[in-house]
Parts: C-alpha cells; structure tokens; sequence
C-alpha cells in the first residue's frame, strides 16, 4: 500500500512510521505546520508545531529513508479547531480540540490530501487498534495499553474514514517499549517528552488564552436558589463539574465543596451547587457517528459509556434513534458536560460516537 | 557540481596553506587564490581587484546593500533611501528590509508588470522625487522564480545620471544570459558558487574600487578590507573553474537550454488549461514557471517529487512549509496564484531525457493537485 504517515515531530509517530515501512509499505512522512505565528505555538518539551518539532520529524524520516514533506493546514486548523474550541466555549459548552482535530483535520484535511496524491492510508501514532473481521467490517479497539488508549478521540472520524487509517502502536503494551524501540532503530526522539494539554495553548493556561480570545466578561456565580455567591470573569471559561478556581468569598452553608452546575453564557451566569446536582443518570448525544454497522442499538444494548479522554467508563444501555443516543447508566456519573464526546464502547470496542447535548432543565 | 569544478577543489585541496600567511605554503596558497581571482574576474568582465569573495550570493548582497548603506549615510546623513524592486531574492530583498527596521532606512520597492518586470516608470519617478535621499538603487539582473530578465542597463542609465549607485543580485543570470560588469555601469554585482554549478559555500561580490562601502565582517582584513576572514581557496579555485565552464560558450549552451525549456514550457501550458506559463521566450533560459490556477503548490511537488521530478514551489520558510510566493503576488494576479506555482530550472547537466521526464509526469501531478 501506498502509505501517508504523519509525523509530529514525536516518537510515537516516528515509531509508527518506521512500522509502516517495516510492514513493506511505500512510505511518506508528512509533518502538518498546524501554526503560521509558530512563536505562538508552545516549543520544546510541551508541545508541537515549532520549528524544532518539524526539524525532528524531518531527522525520523531521513533515518528511515522516506520523503518528508511539510504541508501548511494552519488555515484549516484555525477555521475548525481552534476557531470551533472558542465558540463552543463562547456557546456554553466543553468541546475537546483534539476530537476535532482528528475529525476534521487528520482524518479529513490530511486523508483527503493524501487520497488526491494516490495514498491508500494514513499512519497515525494513536494507540488504537482495529480489527477487520472476516465479514469485511472495520472494528476499532482500545489500544493493548489502556493507559495510552486514545480510541475516545479517534471514534468520531467514522466507518468511511476509519477504512483509510493505519495505527501501528495498537498492539504496542507500554509507551516504554516505544521509546526502546525508537532507541534501537536510532531515531533520536526516543527521549523526547511526551505531550500534553491542548497544543495550541501555549502556557497550558486554558482559561487565560479564552480570556484573551474572547475578552473578560464580569458576571456573577449564583448557588441554586439564585443568590447572589460569588463573581466570575467570563461565564464561558467554566466547566460543568469544575470545583477549582472558582474563588468564593463565602463557603456553602452546610460546608460542603460546590461546584460548576450550569453555565449560561446568554445571561452570563456561572451557577454552583452540592456534587449532588452533578450526577446524572441518563446521557443524551446527539451528531452519532455509528462505527459498528452490525450493532443498530434500536433496542436498549447493553454497553459502556465515556464523556472525557481520560475519564473511567462507566456501564449502561444505549439506544439509537436517529441522529442522537440516550444511554441509561447502571450509577450516576459526575461532570457531564455538553459538548463534550460521548464515546460508546462494547467492552473494548467502540460502537459509536456523538457530542453531549445541551441539557434542558 | 561540474566535474571541471570538482576536479579543481580535489587538486587545490592538497595545497595546504592559508593564503594569509607569509611562509611558503602560505604564498603558494595565495597564488592559487590570485589565479582563481583573476579567472573569475575574466569571466564576468571585472578586474581582479574588483573581486571580493564571499561565503556565496546571499553574503554578497548583504554586504553590497548594508556597505554601500552605511557608507553612503555615513558621508551624508539625508541619504536613507534603498530603492529596490519588489521581486528580489530574499538575500536582496530581506538586507533593506532588515535595514529599514533596525537601521532607520528608508526601504522603496517598486511595482512589477504582471510578468515580473520592474516598471521603469516607478524607478525615474523614485528618482525624481528622492534623489538627494538616495543610498542606493538594487536591481536583480534574473529573477530566480519566473525567470525575468530585468532592465539593469535601463535602471543603470536612469540612477548613474544622478549619481546614484546601482547593485544588481546576479547571481541568477550568471551563466545562462551574458554579463559583463565592466560594460554594465554597476557599481557591485552579487555572483555565486553553485548556480554555475561549482561548490556552495562561495561566491563573489564584485565591487568598483571606489564603490562606498563598509564592511559586515571586521578581523584580518582580507579582502580589500571588506571583508575580513580566512579565504577558502580550494572553493574559490572550483568556483572559478565551474564559472570558466559556464561562460565559455554561453551562447550555445543558452540556445540548448532554451529549446528544452520551450518544450517544457508548452508541456506545461497543454497539460495544465488556464495556466499562466512564463518559459525562455519570455525571459531567460534556465527558468519554466507556472502559476496554474487550482492546484496547489504544494501537492505539485510531492507529485512531481515522488515521480522523480525535482521542483520548486516558490518558496518555503525555514520548517519546510510552502509559503505564498512575493513574486508572484507581486505580478498582481489573485492572491490564490501566489500557492499555485511551479518552477522548473534547468542546467548544464540537463538533458532531453529529463525533459521527456518531467513531460511525462506532467499531466498526473497538474491533475494531482487540482483537486
């Protein structure tokens, strides 16, 4: 097969090309410049997109010998990533960057891109994996290391998508033995520090780069009775569930911790209560993308359900109507948060995907 | 590199010696770099004291732009005017515009015509207006992504009759279209190793002997003074020899070129309806450009690249990303033009073979990338 592999400048990818060629696949490296203002752009060990990530993406694919190529996504990564995170946050809602990412830009920009140039696939470092069974159909799995399992933020990008992508750290047991791996091939990322948070926020500071973006917007925190508890600098930099930084002047009358209930960025009013308002025993997405076409969930199946990246599944029924998905929960879970990925799992298998709706109250 | 070059380096690399030194290899060193001056300085037209080498084209410019900048102000303070053309090289064109930011230069770039061409128009009336505030004037002789010869003689006759002087970026000319800088009225011409397919890692400024100028590099002092720094001799040696190569029978060898590149250049145009072809009838031999409405540049290189076929987009910055070509922009078509571009050079080691190539891989890369 004619293979695109994406390199960031990480070992993971580096790793997962070298896979690739090993495999007897035409490789390409490709590094995607996500950022025109690179200094904007966190650099070293946190981050990606700086020059010196795609120098070291340039470094892996010289020591395996393939093409590298640099291509400019940093309009698209804009307009559906980064522009999409503030008016989802703008909107009320918790939106993760890196679904999106995958949706719209690995495994749509990129795919397309590579599809054009006659690529047959794309290679990723995710750790995921996927099993085609012997009727033809795709299954995508969590990954062997359920520590590095990153099949939540791959399940949106659909059945079609899913055909033309290639994770060859799937069946990989610890982030260790990638790092041994890269070692020996003599590829020099094998130290390099892994990644986190959301890469396009320089400092890490999530609640800082909204306030520059979208500009302070004093308001105030109300308990659940509509009193007056506290003040806030813009309703949209909060999350449903959060509990640190909301600085209240006055602890709750029973002493209890409060926490983010509700977030209303049209009256710009962040309201707080017990964490037992947090619990909800029903799950409501809408936006489905269905990877297991012999699974229609028509009737309640059982499954597991799960809203955040690193978040523990917790067990249920699903039933799909439509465009949207109700999953009753076995016990209640804490900080549900609309827009959020709701990811539906059969054991290890993922049977679909959808964003957290508002929820009417 | 041309084999001639290759073979001059290889023999003057086991000439040990550092042609600054007063012993005996030192002079058997310096004697070598005398020749190689002297065969470089033959080759364009200038004498050997006006041979300044250099690290290669882009040190070159910077030390005719920024010296006769600073030379010039340095004698009367009002002068703080570059006048350049909007389509330079960036080794032209980054030096003004450096000094325009640090330096309290004044930076004038002036319109093109919609083939890359510097309107002449725009340089008297700069000169009419400025005269008095001008450092200097910088003119490229070829343009290194559409291959337009510029009016240098044109531009010359309008700044010398004010005393004004005038550099030119020859570095993507040399070898492909005649240059003669005695007869040219330049006062500095940038010249490098590797476009004439000697070593990078060298190149000439050529500079009259009473041209203003500071130098950027201060130590030993060789150089005339201009630009201070131990002189690679076995690369000067090579450049000189790939430069003898290139000149000599320039006319021929342009004329060869010449029928490859119109062959490309109509490849071009019929595999890619729309496109806006600039080929040797339109400017100078070496150089096939296209700006092809719809594609990307991006995905014509990998295209051409996986099919063997090594081309330029334009330009990239330092990650590796292709970046919208000023050229282009420049030529005053839709901004979209500015990433739709390919550029093909040729050379004396190509043959009608890798033209057949190039054709062949045409039509699927242009189908490529229009996606």
């Amino acid at each position: 097969m004619r293979v695109l592999a994406a390199l960031s400048g990480g070992v993971d990818s580096a790793v997962a090309a070298a896979r690739a060629v090993d495999a007897g696949h035409d490789v390409i490296g490709v590094h995607m410049a996500l950022s025109r203002n690179r200094d904007e752009y966190r650099s070293g060990s946190r981050g990606c997109c700086s020059i010196e990530d795609s120098n070291d993406a340039r470094r892996a694919a010289d020591k395996l010998g393939i093409p590298y190529y640099v291509w400019d996504l940093s309009d698209e990564f804009h307009d559906l990533v980064v522009t999409d995170f503030l008016n989802e946050y703008a909107a009320g809602r918790t939106p993760n960057p890196c679904v999106r990412c995958n949706e719209h830009i690995k495994f749509d920009t990129l795919l397309e891109r590579a599809q054009s140039l006659g690529f047959d696939a794309v290679a990723t470092g995710h750790y995921a994996r996927v099993v085609i069974r012997d009727d033809g159909v795709r299954e995508l799995h969590r990954a062997a290391d359920a520590a590095k399992d990153q099949s939540y933020v791959l399940a949106v990008m659909g059945p079609e998508k899913l055909a033309r992508a290639m994770f060859p750290l799937g069946e990989i047991a610890t982030k260790s033995e990638v790092r041994a791996e890269a070692a020996a091939r003599g590829l020099g990322v094998s130290n390099k520090p892994d990644s986190y948070d959301i890469c396009f926020v320089a400092d890490g500071d999530t609640k800082g780069f909204l306030e520059r973006a979208l500009g302070e917007k004093p308001g105030e925190i109300v308990d659940e009775a509509g009193e007056v508890v506290g003040a806030h600098s813009g309703a949209y930099s909060y999350t449903v569930g959060q509990r640190k930084g909301l600085r209240l002047p006055r602890p709750a009358a029973d002493g209890a911790p409060r926490y983010v209930t509700g977030i209303d960025t049209d009256r710009n009013v962040v309201t707080v209560g017990p964490e037992t308002l947090l619990s909800v025993r029903e799950l409501v997405g809408e936006d489905v993308v269905w990877l297991a076409p012999d699974v229609d969930a028509a009737s309640p199946t059982p499954c597991l359900a799960q809203v955040r990246a690193h978040g523990d599944p917790v067990a249920g029924r699903v039933v799909r109507t439509g465009d949207r998905v109700t999953v009753e929960l076995d016990e209640p879970m804490r900080g549900v948060a609309a827009g959020q990925s709701l990811v539906i799992y059969d054991g290890t298998r993922v049977l679909g995907q959808a964003t957290i709706a508002k929820r009417e109250r | 590199m041309r084999p001639v070059a290759r073979e001059a380096w290889l023999e003057a690399s086991h000439r040990v010696g550092n042609a600054s030194s007063l012993h005996a290899s030192g002079r058997s060193a310096r004697s070598l770099l005398e020749d190689a001056r002297e065969r470089i300085g033959a080759a364009l037209g200038a004498h050997p004291t006006e041979v300044i080498l250099t690290s290669g084209g882009t040190e070159a410019n910077n030390l005719a732009i920024k010296g006769a900048f600073w030379a010039r102000r340095a004698k009367d303070p009002a002068r703080t005017r570059i006048v350049t053309t909007a389509v330079e090289h960036h080794a032209a064109l980054d030096p003004v515009r450096w000094l325009a930011s640090q330096q309290g230069a004044v930076a004038a770039e002036l319109p093109v015509d919609a083939d890359a061409r510097l309107l002449l128009d725009s340089l008297a009336a700069e000169l009419d207006t400025h005269v008095h505030l001008t450092a200097l004037v910088s003119v490229q002789g070829v343009n290194n992504e559409v291959g337009t010869v510029q009016p240098v003689a044109e531009a010359v006759a309008l700044a010398a009759a004010q005393g004004i002087p005038v550099h030119s970026d020859a570095v993507q000319g040399i070898g492909h279209v005649p240059f003669d800088f005695a007869a040219s009225g330049l006062a500095t011409a940038a010249v490098s190793g590797h476009k004439v397919g000697g070593p990078v890692g060298v190149g000439a400024l050529l500079a009259l002997r009473d041209a203003a100028l500071s130098p950027l590099t201060h130590g030993g002092g060789q150089e005339r003074r201009l630009r201070s720094g131990t002189v690679d001799v076995a690369a000067a040696w090579a450049f000189a020899a790939a430069l003898d190569d290139a000149v000599s029978g320039l006319d021929a060898e342009a004329q060869r070129v010449a029928a490859l590149g119109e062959r490309l250049a109509r490849a071009l145009a019929s595999a890619s309806p729309g496109a806006v072809v600039h080929g040797p009838s339109q400017g100078a031999p070496h150089i096939v450009h296209a700006i092809i409405p719809g594609a990307s540049s991006e995905a014509l290189l990998v295209a051409l690249d996986l099919a063997g076929i090594e081309v330029s987009p334009g330009a990239a910055c330092t990650a590796g990303v292709v970046e919208p070509s000023h050229v282009v922009l420049a030529m005053g078509g839709p901004e979209e033009h500015a990433l739709s571009t390919v550029r093909f050079s040729l050379g004396w080691s190509s043959t009608d073979a890798d033209v057949d190539a190039a054709i062949d891989a045409l039509a699927g890369a242009v189908a490529q990338a229009r996606r």
